[in-house]
């Protein structure tokens, strides 16, 4: 679609390309939030995995991986198609995956922190957007970034090293406020 | 140490009584400053030898973006204390200070544009301060909408103190930006540690703003949370008696 809205000349196009596919992604990860807890939450089983025995932060970390794996792989897998539908160069393709796969858990764990919050309310699918398309921007600029400097030939050590600490973090913290999220949510 | 202090500080009454008392002093002295400080700083403060008088508009753009920061500090400190200590008023501080932070914030990043288009030509750059400031304001609102979903009040506080808590992830990012990042936006002006660049005619007045402004705030703080604490101690005894009395006289 964005060739045809903007402009189908390839020189833009492959400047926009990074860009492009990353605000794809996000957007593509962003509507599957919504029924990341629902129907565990509608049919009663995310009262169980909150009453189990087991540790409901690697519960949730499960259940943020089961999400990533259905919605960040098959992105990851397709980005070479985009991209070269974007016309970028071939030799940045890896590239554009390996940020892909550093960034794409990163959106899955903080949209978990959102779909947990709002999993109890009727409507939460604007509110579950507004929470967390602010908290995913450092990842988006960092994402494109890499990609960018790859183009212009600059050393990416830095970037991909940002965007690790970026996914460490997540990794540790996000599944702690998801947890206490869920916990508040089936406490009605 | 006396820690009763502590405990009463989180009783919706004391601080009801105490606000009372308080709040009409921090309003006087946040007008009275603002007062001094904007005729100071836009009238009598020499003009900036490169920006000419554009640079007044200081006087209004660092003060408030100081508060749109210092705020979401305050509300994650009181979300901890919330989901910590399980305090009624903690939550009552977060209901009654995020519009006011939402407030600062816009104006802040309006003032912001304002000041841009003379200096650096144009209203809004994707510079990395002003992009994580435009981050807060988002938090800001998505706090307010999430507050506004929930009918129950205890799931409406543990929501919205855990959103806060995530949020602060951004106060350091928008507070180093201008230092990690070469971008268009200076640097800060006031440090704790360090003296202004700037001659004591210009930063004092900016001193007496900032001063002012949290004052300011603080009585309008004082005056939300006395409203929200009635509405939701409607129920006891106290509230009823000085409803009453509001009735005879």
């Amino acid at each position: 679609m964005f060739p045809l809205g903007v402009s189908p000349d390839p020189s833009f196009l492959s400047t926009a390309a990074a860009g492009v596919v990353w605000v794809a992604a996000l957007l593509a990860t962003m509507l599957s939030l919504d029924r990341m807890f629902k129907s565990d939450f509608d049919d009663g089983s995310l009262e169980q995995l909150v009453l189990c025995q087991q540790p409901l932060y690697l519960l949730v970390l499960a259940k943020i991986f089961v999400h990533w794996s259905l919605t960040g792989i098959p992105l990851i897998l397709l980005s070479p198609v985009l991209a070269t539908m974007m016309n970028l160069n071939s030799e940045h393709i890896p590239i554009l995956m390996i940020t892909l796969f550093l960034g794409t858990p990163v959106i899955s764990l903080i949209g978990g922190i959102g779909a947990a919050l709002t999993v109890s309310l009727r409507t939460g699918g604007v509110l579950v957007s507004l929470i967390v398309l602010p908290l995913t921007i450092p990842v988006l600029i960092f994402g494109t970034g890499t990609i960018q400097a790859s183009v212009e030939g600059l050393p990416l050590g830095g970037y991909l090293a940002i965007m690790g600490v970026i996914l460490g973090l997540s990794l540790m913290l996000s599944p702690f406020a998801s947890a206490a999220a869920l916990k508040m949510s089936v406490s009605s | 140490m006396n820690w009763t202090f502590f405990h009463k500080l989180g009783s919706p009454k004391w601080f009801y009584d105490l606000s009372v008392k308080l709040q009409p002093w921090f309003l006087f002295l946040g007008v009275f400053l603002l007062l001094i400080g904007t005729v100071w700083g836009l009238a009598f403060a020499p003009e900036d030898y490169q920006q000419g008088n554009s640079f007044r508009i200081i006087y209004i753009h660092v003060p408030t973006a100081i508060l749109a920061q210092s705020c979401y500090m305050m509300m994650a400190a009181s979300a901890f204390v919330g989901l910590v200590w399980k305090m009624k008023i903690a939550d009552m501080f977060i209901v009654a200070a995020a519009p006011i932070g939402a407030a600062f914030t816009f104006l802040a990043l309006f003032t912001g544009a304002v000041w841009g288009k003379p200096t650096w030509g144009t209203w809004w750059v994707w510079d990395a301060r002003l992009t994580s400031m435009l981050v807060l304001l988002f938090l800001y609102f998505g706090l307010m909408a999430l507050r506004g979903a929930f009918e129950d009040t205890d799931m409406a506080a543990k929501a919205s103190a855990i959103l806060v808590l995530v949020g602060v992830v951004n106060i350091p990012i928008i507070k180093y930006s201008v230092e990690w990042w070469n971008t268009l936006h200076q640097p800060a002006t006031f440090t704790l540690t360090e003296k202004p660049a700037m001659p004591p005619e210009m930063w004092l007045p900016l001193l007496i703003m900032v001063i002012g402004i949290y004052a300011f705030f603080t009585s309008v703080l004082f005056s939300r949370m006395r409203n929200e604490i009635l509405i939701r101690e409607r129920r006891t005894k106290w509230v009823r008696g000085i409803v009453l009395e509001e009735d005879q006289s």
